[in-house]
Formats: C-alpha cells, sequence, structure tokens
C-alpha cells in the first residue's frame, strides 16, 4: 500500500465519519465545525487528486467564508436545541430507507462502469491536462479559464454579484429613530439654499445704536 | 495512486449523507442548508475525479463555477434566515406556512 492509498483512506474515511456527524449532531454549532471537517479532507482529496488549484480555492471560501458565516448565523440566533430535534426518531427508518436505496443505486452504476482507461475516451480530450513537472495547476487552469471559459468566469462573478445584492437588500433594516447619513442629501445641498447674506449696518456703529 | 472508482464511491457515499439529512433533519433549516453543501461537495470531488481521470481540466473549471454558486446560495439562504427569524422568532420549518402554499 502506497502513501497516497493510506492518505485517501485516511482523507475519505474521516470525511464520511464528519459528515455523518454534521447530519446527526445534537447542536448545529457542532455541526458546522463537523462541516469545517469535511471541507478539510475534501481539499486533502483534491490535493490527492492533483488539482492543488482547487483544494485550496475550497479551504478559502468553504472554510473562510462559507463556514465563518454559518457560525455566524447559527449563534446569532436563538434557537432552541430540544425543538428542532423532534421527528429524528420518526423520521429514521424512512431517511436511511432512502439512503440505502440511493447509495445502492450510485454504486452499482459506479463498479458497472467499464473500464475505459482514461485518456482519449469521450471523444478526445478538449484541455488536456499539461505535465505538473513543467506547468502548474493554477496556472494551467489560469490559462483555461480567462481564454476559453471567460464567459463562464464572467458569469461566476455575475451570480456573486446578485447574491451580495440579495443578501443586502435582504437584510438591510431601516430604523427609525437611528441618525444616518444620508448621501444623497448631502451631495445634492448647494450654497444658494443653505447660505444666505445678511446686509447689515456699516461697521463702527455698534449693533445696539437705536 | 488511488483509482477513480474509490473516489466516485466515496463522492456517493457524502452525497447519500447529504440526502439523508435532508430527510432527517426536517425541523432545522441550518443543518438542511449544511446537507446542501455537503452534497454540492460530493458533485465537486465526482468532477475532480472525473476531470484527473480523464485528463481534461475542463471538469476543475466547472467545480470552481460550482464552488462559486454554492457560496452564493448559502449566502442568500442564511440571508433569508436571518430576516425569517427576526420577523417570526422562529426558524421551525413546519411553521413557514405564511405563503399559503
Amino acid at each position: 500500500m502506497t502513501i497516497q492509498e493510506i492518505a485517501f483512506y485516511i482523507f475519505s474515511s474521516v470525511a464520511i465519519i464528519a459528515s455523518l456527524m454534521v447530519v446527526s449532531a445534537r447542536n448545529p454549532v457542532h455541526s458546522v465545525l463537523f462541516l469545517i471537517v469535511v471541507f478539510f479532507n475534501a481539499a486533502g482529496l483534491f490535493l490527492l487528486a492533483g488539482a492543488e488549484f482547487l483544494a485550496l480555492i475550497l479551504l478559502i471560501v468553504y472554510v473562510g467564508a462559507v463556514a465563518v458565516l454559518f457560525l455566524f448565523v447559527v449563534m446569532m440566533m436563538d434557537i432552541n436545541f430540544a425543538t428542532i430535534r423532534q421527528g429524528f426518531v420518526r423520521y429514521f427508518p424512512f431517511a436511511g430507507l432512502v439512503g440505502l436505496i440511493l447509495l445502492a443505486e450510485i454504486i452499482f452504476a459506479i463498479t458497472s462502469i467499464p473500464d475505459v482507461g482514461g485518456r482519449a475516451t469521450l471523444g478526445g480530450v478538449a484541455h488536456p491536462i499539461p505535465d505538473p513537472q513543467q506547468v502548474s495547476n493554477a496556472h494551467a487552469l489560469g490559462r483555461i479559464l480567462y481564454t476559453d471559459y471567460f464567459y463562464v468566469f464572467q458569469l461566476a462573478g455575475i451570480v456573486l454579484l446578485v447574491a451580495m445584492i440579495g443578501a443586502i437588500v435582504l437584510t438591510l433594516r431601516e430604523r427609525p429613530g437611528s441618525k444616518h447619513q444620508n448621501i444623497g442629501r448631502q451631495s445634492y445641498r448647494s450654497s444658494s439654499d443653505t447660505l444666505q447674506l445678511i446686509q447689515d449696518k456699516p461697521s463702527g456703529q455698534g449693533v445696539h445704536n437705536g | 495512486m488511488v483509482d477513480v472508482q474509490a473516489y466516485l464511491i466515496v463522492a456517493a457515499i457524502i452525497f447519500t449523507i447529504g440526502v439523508f439529512g435532508i430527510f432527517i433533519n426536517r425541523k432545522n433549516i441550518i443543518t438542511i442548508l449544511m446537507a446542501v453543501e455537503l452534497i454540492l461537495l460530493a458533485v465537486n470531488i465526482n468532477l475532480v475525479a472525473f476531470s484527473v481521470y480523464l485528463g481534461d481540466l475542463t471538469g476543475q473549471v466547472f467545480t470552481m463555477l460550482i464552488l462559486t454558486i454554492a457560496a452564493a446560495e448559502a449566502a442568500i439562504g442564511l440571508a433569508i434566515l436571518v430576516v425569517y427569524f427576526r420577523n417570526r422568532g422562529s426558524i421551525a420549518v413546519d411553521e413557514i406556512n405564511s405563503m399559503k402554499g
């Protein structure tokens, strides 16, 4: 057994056990922490497969952003842990049955694929992976991401923009009593309607002279 | 070198656990969202495994797209959850019937 196989079995078994803990943990905070464990091990699997750029992106995006977002939301809410566990036992047989059938079907499908021997199948390879000794994975991905898949890249950016605006619009709340700046009103103020020049008497005569 | 079927079976198990989690946590929408993240992760593992197996980088590009979509989906889902909690004071899934759908 090579070192890659040992690492593969460690990563995959820890990922599977942690993902079981994600769906069955009693406390949602523990679920999020197990989700982080799953993401770390999936990143390890990606590294073993040779997709090192995606492994690091997975860590940055999932662990750095998504998991922290979940953690914030879970800790912000006052959740009654007793009520959200209701129905766990009642749904367990049905859920287990559906899961087992689904898993059996997928594994049957996977194991019945004829071994086509990797490369040069499905009518040719669109973008072959270059030799990792010469071109790194990130370099090779960048070469095709910014050329052949430029529209996909732009689409991902638009999806993120829509998500960002949507999240802000959903959660923005105008409180009636808050003293906030109105930038539009500030910018539209002109000196003509705020400043006025008062013509007074010439200087030297004092204020109270009559 | 680990062959592609091992990766596919790991992804299938994680996918099934995600589906199982959606069924079993009927009251807990935060865990349902986490189960959806697990399902998307399983899809990503599948794409990377096939990308390496076929020697084609295209799968890795689309893995990145799915990663983006998953992040956007989590952000929107949690934002809806926060607004719902602010309005109703609870996040019980079976009480979400204000749209009478």
